[in-house]
């Protein structure tokens, strides 16, 4: 009895430090091969920490012509940037009806809210691209961002049960000193969701960030590219440098990895409400 | 009544951008998928109509679409379990240990941050089939080097390892949140009544979960018959190759459709390609839901 005490705490750490190396083993590598000279990389044994670090292959990677750091950098954060205020400013609105106002049809549509959740993406997809495409919208960042504009199912179910936790209460006491729902929304229940606010910025932000198919669909230019096909790119012209590859993908990585240091509770709140109000 | 028709007018202007995002950004291109699905449509022209010759083409002549669907099944049929598991077995383990939770927690979930792009050229490197990483790890533990991407048989395999490493964190999370509600007076209850540990684990906690295993089942599934990133750099060669990985064997269902769409502009087939994984998606959908009610439990219901 006391001997299982003892093992049985132990071989469940050991098995999920097992675990967790493997997950971080990667990320190491990720990490290493950005600073080793070409010749170190693929080797057998593996070279875990390089003789002589090479940091200059940031240097190289960041200044280089085939990977426009500021440029890349510039377009990201204005996709970002500009699509999570757009998918938060609707989403709450949106959520805000849904939480406290009666009308006609709301069960319904809140219904069908639900059931686009399940929707395979797949099934919209080309008729959205000739749409933009006709409009002359293709190579711009229109298509990217403009649907943000316009809610989206899972902001709103997520914004939307945290408003219900507000006590009425408050709302209804605005009301009768005569506030409208756009002041309601705006000074008592906005501020009182601001943790969902946050969450859904976040996930919306590195959505977009991390966003590949979207960017491949519609922008041509290369001038326009974010970050994500900026690396596919630059990774086709410098096919085998991986040391200066890893340079560039770690360089896009470490923002998001900071920012879960920095938001770490917004993240698991957010994860976990994901899946259990679910 | 009027009162309540102002009402209503005021929420559906709060609710607006909804509705046209409903209607300009879900239905309307649905309704059109189906529409282009029955059409030769190559953007440059307006489409034409054709009946069904595209699916008669998909069918019987396309030896890719099969190829494809058998690659993605494949793929998913293994991962999306696989992730489910290996996300259940870390959060009961970490539902029992407090010490370093936060550490762990970190390091399953942190993957899944990592841009799908960097995911995959990471990868690349670690699974080279010269002097990867992994073939180093094989040979050190004597075992033979192994060709992932680079092989018929162990490409889609690869795909199914990345899918891992990125996809346990966030069911994992998700799962701890469940496990860690499990009211303690029901296991407590349990005790009593003679119930041993691994009985309390699989009567009393698990049942609870199902709803959550359900939910997360469903969205994997879905997410997986979609998978396109990984599968199209891995495949999209320096070399400007056409087969998706050896023998087309990473060639998976939206890389197809991709390449159907926007690299031969037949965007009538693609369109019907789409129609067909929507619709097998429909049917996979209702028949998960269909079967959750014999395993899935909801607290409050009956006793069946």
């Amino acid at each position: 009895m006391n001997l299982r005490r003892w093992t049985e705490p132990v071989l469940s750490h050991l098995l999920l430090i097992a675990v967790a190396l493997l997950f971080l083993i990667p990320l190491w590598w990720l990490l290493i091969t950005s600073i080793k000279p070409l010749d170190q990389i693929l080797t057998i044994p593996p070279i875990w920490w390089p003789p002589s670090p090479q940091w200059q292959n940031y240097v190289d990677t960041l200044t280089s012509p085939a990977f426009p750091f500021w440029q890349l950098m510039g377009n990201t954060l204005f996709y970002c940037v500009v699509s999570t205020i757009g998918t938060v400013v609707s989403s709450a609105v949106v959520a805000y009806a849904f939480a406290r106002m009666r009308f006609v049809g709301r069960d319904l549509l809140f219904a069908i809210t639900l059931a686009t959740l399940l929707l395979p993406g797949v099934v919209t997809l080309i008729p959205t691209y000739v749409l933009f495409q006709r409009m002359g919208l293709v190579g711009t960042y229109a298509p990217l961002i403009v649907p943000y504009f316009f809610a989206s199912a899972f902001n709103i179910f997520l914004l939307r049960q945290f408003m219900l936790t507000i006590p009425v209460e408050l709302s209804d006491a605005a009301h009768v000193d005569g506030a409208g729902d756009f002041r309601v929304l705006w000074q008592i229940i906005l501020p009182l969701v601001k943790p969902a606010l946050i969450v859904v910025a976040i996930f919306n932000f590195i959505y977009a960030w991390n966003d590949f198919l979207g960017p491949l669909l519609y922008l041509d230019d290369s001038s326009r590219y974010p970050f994500s096909i900026g690396l596919y790119a630059f990774r086709s012209r410098f096919a085998l440098q991986w040391n200066l590859i890893t340079a560039a993908a770690l360089t896009i990585t470490a923002p998001l990895i900071a920012a879960f240091f920095a938001l770490q509770r917004y993240f698991i709140e957010g994860v976990t409400l994901t899946g259990v109000k679910g | 009544m009027s009162r309540r028709l102002r009402d209503t007018a005021r929420a559906y202007l709060f609710v607006s951008p909804w509705l046209i995002s409903l209607a300009v950004f879900t239905a309307y291109p649905m309704l059109a998928s189906f529409y282009f699905s029955l059409t030769r449509y190559t953007v440059i022209q307006p489409p034409a109509w054709i009946g069904l010759e595209n699916f008669q083409v998909m069918f019987s002549k396309d030896e890719l679409f099969w190829l494809a669907t058998w690659n993605t099944l494949y793929y998913t049929v293994v991962s999306v379990p696989l992730q489910m598991l290996v996300a259940l077995l870390l959060a009961t383990l970490l539902n029992h240990s407090t010490r370093g939770i936060g550490f762990y927690r970190t390091a399953f979930y942190l993957p899944s941050l990592v841009p799908a792009v960097v995911t995959t050229l990471l990868w690349m490197l670690i699974l080279d089939p010269r002097a990867g990483l992994a073939n180093a790890a094989l040979e050190a533990l004597g075992l033979p080097k192994l060709g992932w991407m680079h092989s018929a048989t162990w490409s889609k395999p690869s795909l199914i390892l990345i899918s891992l490493w990125v996809g346990v964190g966030q069911p994992m999370l998700i799962f701890l949140a469940g496990l860690k509600d499990t009211p303690q007076s029901l296991l407590e209850a349990a005790t009593i009544d003679g119930a041993n540990r691994w009985q309390r684990y699989w009567r009393v906690v698990i049942p609870l979960l199902t709803p959550t295993i359900f939910f997360n089942l469903l969205i994997t599934l879905i997410a997986s018959f979609q998978v396109f990133t990984t599968a199209f750099i891995a495949t999209a060669t320096a070399t400007g190759a056409t087969a998706a990985g050896p023998l087309n064997s990473m060639l998976v269902y939206m890389v197809h459709l991709y390449r159907q769409g926007f690299r031969y502009s037949s965007m009538g087939y693609a369109s019907a390609m789409a129609v067909v994984l929507f619709l097998a998606l429909v049917l996979l959908t209702l028949l998960v839901v269909r079967s959750s009610r014999g395993w899935v439990h909801y607290e409050g219901a009956p006793p069946r």
